[in-house]
């Protein structure tokens, strides 16, 4: 069974979870043995920007010391062997056409995503 | 060919993003897989005749077939005999008939 | 009667918050009246609708006591849904997910509601007829 997650909705909670679930739950599966690959669109292909910095928050005495790395997790599904699509136009609208992302993640534009589907038996969209 | 069911839970006047939804379901069509859009929750708002329904109206066009959960419909009150064109009103249980055919499902 | 399947669901919103928790109870309510097999993964907050100690309570702006209220109790829902695959010939394997329960300390779950982790989603979708998952937003 071949799995396509598809990950949409940006910085979902990721402060208090510091990572994002939809991410966590991929890598997770991964590990588990699963044959997985992602989908980043929406708001989630700023998880891509290497320049990301979520550092600082503190709550009365209560200081954060593992922000979330976005950045750092998506790249650790490509050096687990996942296939990392990211749709082209929503860098584009995003402003994000020429700044530094990280690096072998697979550009989908949005009419190359039905194409994609067929490659997967599941399409989990979270 | 494959078969898909799309799960529209948005709206267009809430949500931006139901443009998703109705792109790939013309692709989907247009590569010859077999495609239902199933609308629910807020995504029936745009059911009712008279409502702006630009994407449901070019999903219509494109010969696809648009089903409006009965109940999310009736909650809202939005009378089943006076829909946008193209749109057929439906039990959710066609969603459980579908996954238990193998659609591919995608919920957004 | 239609052939037996085993469906799928994972679910990630908690209840009272939207109307996704209330269609997917739904989706599962049908699954569960055609004796289906069905597994429910709860990741995130979901992992609050089979918490134990939910509460009804009086509703003053419907002019309502507790007991007139009748109240929506998730955790009630779910135990129905249960009883009702059960009745029907099949049964509902309902996963919390173990980290998504202990960081939200949603440790009580009613009697049926077992721990877990992804494998078990893995798993779950790989021995299944199909998976939906009902994704949340942010």
């Amino acid at each position: 069974m071949k799995a396509l997650n598809i990950i949409e909705t940006g910085y979902r909670a990721t402060l208090e979870e510091q990572d994002d679930p939809g991410v966590w739950l991929a890598y997770t599966l991964k590990a588990a043995g699963a044959d997985v690959d992602v989908l980043l669109r929406g708001n989630a292909v700023n998880y891509a920007v290497k320049d990301q910095d979520a550092g600082g928050l503190q709550y009365g005495a209560w200081r954060q010391t593992q922000p979330p790395r976005l950045a750092e997790n998506i790249a650790s599904l490509t050096s687990k062997g996942m296939a990392v699509f990211i749709v082209s136009e929503d860098l584009q609208e995003r402003g994000l056409g020429g700044v530094p992302l990280i690096e072998s993640l697979t550009p989908v534009t949005r009419n190359g995503i039905a194409r994609l589907l067929g490659n997967y038996d599941q399409v989990w969209h979270w | 060919m494959a078969n898909y069911l799309l799960i529209e839970s948005r709206d267009p006047y809430g949500s931006n993003d139901t443009q998703f939804c109705c792109d790939l379901a013309k692709q989907l069509a247009q590569q010859g897989d077999a495609v239902t859009v199933f609308l629910v929750q807020n995504g029936v708002f745009p059911a009712r005749a008279g409502a702006r329904a630009d994407e449901l109206s070019a999903l219509a066009k494109a010969g696809i077939e648009i089903l409006a959960d009965e109940f999310s419909l009736r909650e809202r009150g939005i009378p089943t005999d006076r829909l946008t064109a193209g749109v057929k009103p439906a039990p959710l249980d066609v969603v459980i008939d579908r996954l238990a055919d193998g659609c591919k499902a995608i919920w957004h | 009667m239609a052939d037996k399947k085993t469906l799928t669901f994972a679910l990630m919103d908690p209840p009272y918050e939207n109307a996704r928790s209330t269609t997917a109870l739904r989706l599962i309510n049908i699954a569960a009246k055609r004796g289906y097999d069905i597994n429910v993964f709860a990741y995130e907050g979901s992992v609050f609708l089979a918490f134990a100690m939910q509460k009804p309570h009086p509703n003053a702006m419907h002019g309502r006591n507790v007991e007139e209220e009748n109240h929506v109790l998730t955790k009630e829902l779910v135990s129905s849904l249960m009883q009702e695959a059960m009745r029907n010939g099949g049964k509902i394997d309902w996963v919390n997910c173990g980290l998504c329960v202990d960081e939200r300390g949603a440790v009580e779950a009613v009697e049926g509601v077992r721990r877990g982790s992804p494998a078990d989603f893995l798993k779950m979708a790989a021995t299944s007829d199909n998976t939906l998952v009902i994704v949340t937003r942010g």
